[in-house]
């Protein structure tokens, strides 16, 4: 392979590394928020409100639904807004957050009803204020769940963002379908792809190390 | 007279539309151990529950030491924290360890400093034999010893009232034993407690007064001694019966 091709390479190695974690970063800061506020708010919540609850539940469902070819398109004009382009993979990271921040509220949400609820009663017990609930008992007690969501988001975020390849993204993606598919070089193609496996493979294993680390829940 | 801490009137409990409680009214002494007695369902956990606040109720009222905690959300916060409450389940929290669990809400609730707090609650252990449990966490106890640990936890916020909901119901003898010797010695110190439980040879040990509770309403209170041997009404007279095992031999 030539010296070109492995800067190419490398470089859209680096790419969809910033896209994926920037994306997932940004999202988190997005979903953790409006995954705590539907839980809170549910019927059984720390603090029942149904008309949040319903606008919450509509507004993740929304866009949650829509297929992220289009929506990738279809955002287009906020991208050009906020990041002032629409090619590259700075631009990528606008529609990456918009389809990944409410899945990663779904999946904030669906950690933090594992929690057991006798123990959020304790803390109620014990004097603890709402605040206090999400912050010292919801959110630790839910971590290690946390860190397991934010581990298949990030995969989900990584296929996003290789599909943005098809319109101006960066990264391996957009190698992979600028030579691979387009010229016909079949070769670049299954490197790229390789090497996709090989990030969520390291992301995979890096992440449950960690879990199991400081999951004190199990021996 | 002692002063009374609880004071419970009038107090109605529905879930939906099936009453739980129906126009409850009790009085607690300071110092006072009070065992709730009563078949399954008959209100005696809702009632724990709704004085602690988990619940909310439809109408009555609840004072702690003559302060109204139903409709005040300011007071009710600061009231729970006098009322401290043990569960059946332990409910300890799973990620921290057993001095993590003991020292959250008097650093985080009660704003004390951490280093008082923590020799407060290394006293506690030892007091309930676990001071080399400390540094464990919650599933490497047994469940004796994680219910002790539970009781540690409400003793540190220094409560005015004990709540205990069946704290032994999930145990094997022997570490029931070991759970009551630490509520006993409680009682011994003067702690004002009110225990749901249905260890009869227990109750009859450790209360002053026993309420006995069905369907939904107090039907009978008196001293323990009292209640065990001349219990008054026929339904208490039933209960207590099915206590005794020479009927069915």
């Amino acid at each position: 392979m030539s010296q070109q091709m492995i800067e190419l390479l490398v470089n859209g190695i680096k790419e969809t590394l910033y896209m994926t974690l920037v994306s997932t970063l940004i999202a988190y800061v997005i979903g953790i928020p409006l995954g705590v506020i539907s839980f809170i708010t549910g019927k059984n919540g720390i603090c029942p409100n149904r008309v949040i609850h319903f606008v919450t539940g509509i507004l993740i469902n929304l866009v949650r639904s829509v297929p992220f070819l289009i929506l990738l398109v279809a955002i287009i004009p906020l991208t050009r807004l906020i990041v002032g382009t629409t090619i590259g993979s700075t631009a990528t990271i606008v529609p990456l957050v918009v389809a990944a921040a409410p899945y990663v509220a779904r999946m904030v949400e669906s950690s933090l009803k594992e929690v057991d609820t006798g123990v959020i009663e304790a803390a109620k017990s014990m004097g603890s204020s709402r605040l206090q609930i999400i912050y010292k008992v919801l959110l630790p007690e839910a971590k290690p769940s946390l860190l397991v969501g934010g581990l298949i988001s990030m995969a989900t975020i990584l296929g996003y963002s290789a599909m943005a390849g098809f319109v101006g993204g960066g990264g391996l993606g957009a190698i992979a379908i600028n030579y691979g598919y387009y010229r016909y070089q079949t070769d670049i193609m299954f490197v790229t792809v390789a090497f996709l496996v090989l990030i969520v493979q390291l992301f995979q294993e890096v992440g449950i190390w960690i879990v199991n680390r400081i999951d004190k829940r199990s021996v | 007279m002692a002063d009374t801490v609880l004071e419970i009137k009038n107090l109605v409990k529905k879930f939906n539309e099936h009453i739980i409680i129906n126009g409850l009214n009790l009085k607690v002494q300071e110092g006072e151990v009070i065992v709730i007695l009563g078949p399954s369902g008959c209100g005696k956990s809702t009632l724990l529950r709704c004085i602690n606040g988990l619940e909310e109720i439809q109408s009555g009222s609840i004072k702690v030491q003559g302060r109204e905690t139903v409709g005040n959300k300011k007071n009710a916060v600061l009231l729970r924290q006098k009322i401290g409450m043990v569960f059946q389940s332990y409910d300890l929290f799973p990620h921290l360890s057993v001095l993590g669990n003991i020292m959250l809400s008097p650093v985080k609730v009660q704003k004390r400093k951490k280093d008082e707090v923590k020799k407060e609650a290394l006293e506690l252990l030892e007091k309930v034999g676990l001071s080399d449990k400390a540094d464990s966490y919650p599933r490497q106890l047994s469940g004796g010893q994680k219910q002790r640990v539970a009781i540690v936890r409400a003793l540190i916020l220094h409560p005015e009232i004990l709540l205990f909901d069946e704290v032994t119901a999930a145990l094997d003898p022997e570490m029931v034993r070991e759970v009551l010797d630490v509520i006993l010695g409680l009682a011994k110190q003067r702690r004002t407690m009110l225990i749901v439980t249905h260890e009869m040879q227990f109750a009859k040990a450790v209360a002053d007064r026993i309420v006995f509770m069905d369907e939904s309403k107090i039907i009978e209170e008196g001293g323990a001694k009292e209640f065990f041997e001349h219990p008054r009404t026929e339904r208490a007279k039933k209960f207590l019966n099915v206590f005794t095992f020479e009927d069915i031999r």
